[in-house]
């Protein structure tokens, strides 16, 4: 009785939106469509535990109001959506509702989902029926009080949220149109690049142009400014997302899981429209003033460079492609946020794997055997030399990184 | 009783370099592969950290790499009339243990066997007749360089072994080693830059007339992407190399070359920790079924396959072939049976040097990085009247002079005291020694065999070495050593401290791990063990891998033949053997 209804409330879902009705071709083509729109909104990050059955929810996410956690979106009646019906689904991506209205944090990217054509939604939701259903509850809602109380939403949304699908820029070509449907809609970027506001709303001026998430920074993507990616070809882009390595820098930490989840499953033609997207509008880079060479901080960061990072950054900060990040120039070390530089150096990090770049490099921690100090001196060494510029690394800022990996 | 798994279609024992490469070529063939490792999964990121790779107490005086004797040793003896008694540290050699195995620790110096290697015995009939000792028991490998060629190719591009040609199909090649069977293609890096030590050698051998190269090197000279797609780093000249991992990704091994494609591949299962026990054999003793191994809970499975392919150290090798009733054991008073014949060794040799103008820095350099000659290698001078055959190459590979180990003295310095530091800071620095790292023949009582006493914690025989060192090979260490002093001679040292090998072998100092025979290859079943597909004789379903299959050692550390045979065996798997399963040659 249980799959009955299941399967009735998925047709009566579609029936009411295919006009045309659903025929075993059609079906098959909206499934695999709808399969490839969660590969590229990359459901699974939030919504599966590395090694549980696909899309049965329970991922912690750690946000600076506390614990949330992803939901089980199998179609199982009782603790997935097995009994939603398409509409409920399109509300909750297109508006943050959840069954019977209840408001959805931000978490889940509902202000970037909004974006996303019906008829996408459709695809998503024909596929999501399609998969194993999973037995599994999960209490979304793990913030401690008031942020626990959803009613606080409904005045988060009147700041933070515009609803509204995607609207294409009739200047620009399909290309283009593609890529910001992607970067703005189901890629759900700005959930990482953008910088959030006190109530952890995004700064839609300052769209994509870097933030701090959880001692991760997610750095400026735009093709602005010194710290953005303004030397990056549309190949480097491409090359990044599908292989998680270019020239220039390697992913790691969460766009490694991106890029081993998402992207390099991206086709290229999308992966392209994105690099157009995020490559319009690239605008000269503004000199920045380095630090003095003869800075007593610099003098010092030069001879740990020298000893403990060059073997594989290389003296000249060049590293080695798909293996060593280069240092020269790249976005993250010339990013005004230096937590992810003193992250790495503390506490290590290791690329994701492809099938395309293998390797999964990895970066030492040297938490153990550098100081705050030492920490703080060879980053603002590196943050300042072979043209790059960004402010000191100070040695307390250092200490709250540490401090911060140890609570965890 | 072991419990039966279900079936798959290949076994692989043993995940260092052999078994990496052959498990990744026959993935390929979309078979089912279970690859086991009686150690640990091993990987860069996780073990080899740059920042605490180079620990000397841990990786060279505790060999942190290296299999516990506890687990598994040898029994060794000089001759037959002596009782074999077990090793219970490793001295002479070191076998490695997890994912990569020797391959983790090995130094790196990448050469190929020589043409006429190949077909030693015929080759050395033809030159010397009647003058060829009695005491030898050389044989031919059943192949060619031809045959042997592709495959040197392919590890050479999988590894990105850094060198120079010296012969490519054929034309002489400046620079290089003009001694090397005609090469296919030039290296896929260039020679690594040299140090001191090396530079002055090379200009004291060119004076005199011999033709110096680089070492071929499998730590890299610069950023590659090998055959396979991976990232490999340029070696830093760190030091730390030889019983060491290598952090920075620049030393070639199956960690940084093969197995971060192959556990990507979904039908690659790695059963690590996991202790192959014997091959299970079927009534007629024709056909592997598959291997019984011990799981980290001590208990035993039953893993049925199609084809089994024994690629574990030399020692595992041989001992697996004799507790599985593979093969006759060899008797060396009857000279029959074949599992357990030609075992051999690497004679080594050096001449050290002692000066007072100089300052090489020698904690700057690598297990690979120098310069070598071989005009006194193998048959590469006239042996008519000498009274031996075989010969070494000599080189200058200075390997980081580490802190705890590295205090190079003069004979004659006390032992302790202020006299000793003076001399300490005296030569720490200024001196440097040339290797020669030379042949090693086979005779009839030098062999493996199971021992009589001595057992494993599960019961079962250790593997007893009966082993010294050849009067040929003592002859040739001396000629060799000679030659090697009138270079250092023309260096103008203070002092020359020659080592020959001479004496018995003495298996406490460390020498070297290149241990060669057991289960060798060959044209003939009544001599060998394995044709040149690597397949043994009447059991066409099992292949036995590495250097248990050379029939005695050149003067030429084995890693690269290692490999290429890996690449061989893989090759007649998927080109032949699949195809029609069976003997693919019969005698």
């Amino acid at each position: 009785m249980k799959t009955l209804l299941t399967v009735c409330a998925g047709v009566i879902g579609l029936s009411v939106s295919l006009a045309h009705g659903a025929t075993g071709a059609d079906s098959y083509n909206i499934v695999e469509k709808g399969r490839y729109l969660t590969t590229l909104g990359d459901c699974t990050a939030c919504h599966t535990i590395p090694g549980k059955p696909l899309f049965s929810g329970g991922v912690i996410l750690d946000t600076p109001f506390g614990k949330l956690a992803g939901a089980n979106i199998t179609p199982d009646p009782a603790t997935g959506i097995g009994r939603w019906s398409f509409e409920d689904f399109q509300n909750a991506m297109s508006k943050g509702h959840g069954l019977d209205g209840k408001r959805l944090y931000g978490a889940m990217p509902f202000t970037a989902y909004t974006k996303v054509l019906r008829e996408d939604n459709l695809a998503i939701f024909a596929y999501l029926k399609t998969v194993d259903p999973v037995e599994n509850k999960v209490e979304t809602n793990q913030l401690p009080f008031p942020f626990n109380v959803r009613t606080s939403l409904i005045g988060w949304n009147l700041i933070n949220f515009k609803e509204g699908e995607f609207k294409a820029d009739p200047q620009k070509s399909e290309q283009w149109n593609r890529g910001a449907y992607l970067v703005e809609g189901l890629g759900h970027c700005g959930t990482c690049h953008t910088p959030k506001n006190l109530i952890g709303g995004d700064k839609n001026d300052q769209f994509l142009t870097g933030a701090n998430l959880q001692n991760w920074v997610a750095p400026n993507i735009t093709s602005t400014g010194h710290d953005g990616i303004g030397a990056w070809s549309e190949a480097d882009i491409v090359k990044y997302l599908k292989t998680g390595a270019n020239r220039f820098d390697i992913a790691s930490g969460p766009m490694a899981e991106e890029v081993e989840h998402s992207s390099q499953h991206w086709k290229d033609e999308d992966l392209l429209a994105v690099a157009v997207y995020l490559k319009d509008g690239a605008k000269p880079v503004e000199a920045a003033k380095p630090v003095a060479a003869d800075d007593a901080a610099m003098v010092a960061g030069k001879a740990i460079y020298a000893d403990r990072c060059s073997a594989c950054h290389t003296p000249t900060g060049e590293g080695a492609a798909n293996l060593f990040p280069k240092l020269a120039m790249a976005p993250l070390v010339n990013s005004n946020d230096p937590s992810s530089l003193i992250r790495v150096v503390l506490a290590g990090s290791r690329a994701g794997a492809t099938d395309a770049a293998p390797t999964a490099p990895a970066m030492p921690a040297f938490g153990w055997n550098l100081s705050d100090e030492n920490v703080a001196d060879v980053l603002t060494y590196v943050r300042n030399t072979w043209g790059n510029a960004a402010p000191a690394v100070s040695g307390s800022d250092v200490k709250d990184v540490r401090e911060g990996l140890r609570a965890k | 009783m072991a419990k039966k798994l279900p079936s798959t279609d290949v076994v692989v024992v043993g995940l260092g370099w052999a078994g990496s490469i052959i498990a990744n070529e026959l993935a390929d063939e979309n078979l089912k592969i279970i690859g086991f490792e009686r150690g640990p999964w091993r990987d860069t990121a996780a073990d080899f950290n740059v920042a605490s790779a180079a620990d000397e107490l841990r990786y060279n005086r505790r060999q942190d790499l290296m299999a516990r004797t506890r687990q598994n040793t040898t029994t060794m003896r000089n001759s037959l009339t002596e009782t074999a008694l077990p090793m219970r540290s490793w001295g002479s050699f070191h076998p490695g243990n997890g994912t990569g195995g020797a391959g983790n620790h090995w130094a790196g110096i990448t050469f190929r066997f020589q043409p006429h290697e190949f077909r030693l015995h015929s080759h050395l009939t033809e030159r010397y007749g009647k003058e060829l000792s009695p005491e030898l028991t050389l044989q031919d490998w059943g192949t060619d360089w031809e045959e042997m060629e592709p495959f040197y190719t392919k590890f050479d591009r999988l590894a990105g072994i850094s060198g120079k040609a010296g012969n490519i199909k054929g034309v002489i090649q400046e620079g290089g080693n003009t001694f090397e069977g005609a090469r296919s293609e030039e290296y896929p890096n260039p020679p690594t830059q040299q140090t001191y030590a090396p530079t002055l050698f090379a200009e004291a051998a060119k004076n005199l007339g011999y033709k110096p190269f680089p070492v071929p090197s499998a730590l890299l000279s610069r950023p590659y992407v090998n055959s396979l797609g991976v990232a490999m780093g340029a070696c830093t000249f760190c030091g730390f190399c030889t019983n060491y991992g290598c952090a920075n990704y620049s030393k070639a091994s199956a960690i940084t070359t093969v197995l971060p494609v192959l556990v990507r591949k979904p039908n690659f299962t790695a059963m690590t920790n996991c202790e192959v026990l014997r091959v299970t054999m079927d009534s007629s003793g024709k056909r592997a079924t598959g291997i019984v191994y011990m799981d980290s809970n001590g208990e035993e499975w039953e893993q049925p396959a199609e084809l089994v392919v024994i690629s574990a150290f030399i020692f595992e090798n041989v001992r697996l072939m004799l507790l599985s009733g593979v093969g006759q054991p060899y008797d060396p008073v009857t000279n029959t049976g074949t599992t357990g014949r030609n075992y051999a060794y690497q004679t080594a040799n050096s001449v050290r040097m002692f000066f007072d103008d100089k300052n090489f820095n020698p904690f700057i350099g690598g297990g690979a990085i120098g310069m070598g000659i071989d005009e006194f290698n193998n048959d590469n001078f006239d042996h008519s009247g000498l009274g031996f055959v075989g010969g070494g190459s000599t080189r200058v590979t200075p390997i980081g002079a580490a802190p705890i180990d590295s205090r190079p003295l003069p004979p004659g310095t006390p032992a302790w005291g202020s006299e000793w530091k003076k001399a300490t800071v005296k030569n720490y620095a200024a001196t440097m020694s040339i290797g020669c790292e030379a042949s090693s023949y086979a005779t009839r009582t030098n062999y493996l065999s199971l021992d009589p006493t001595y057992k494993d914690p599960l019961g079962r025989p250790l593997l007893r070495i009966t082993f010294d060192f050849p009067e040929n090979d003592r002859k040739m260490a001396a000629y060799v050593t000679g030659k090697v002093g009138e270079i250092a001679k023309s260096m103008n040292p203070r002092q020359m401290v020659p080592s020959s090998q001479q004496g018995h072998w003495n298996s406490a100092p460390y020498q070297s791990s290149h241990i060669v025979g057991g289960f060798i290859m060959g044209a003939d079943p009544k001599n060998s063990s394995v044709n040149k597909h690597l397949q043994v004789w009447g059991v066409p379903n099992l292949f036995v891998v590495g250097s248990s299959a050379f029939p005695q050692n050149p003067g030429y550390n084995p890693t690269g033949t290692v490999a290429a045979l890996a690449f061989k065996a893989a090759d007649a798997i998927r080109t032949r053997y699949l195809k029609r399963p069976g003997e693919m040659i019969s005698v």
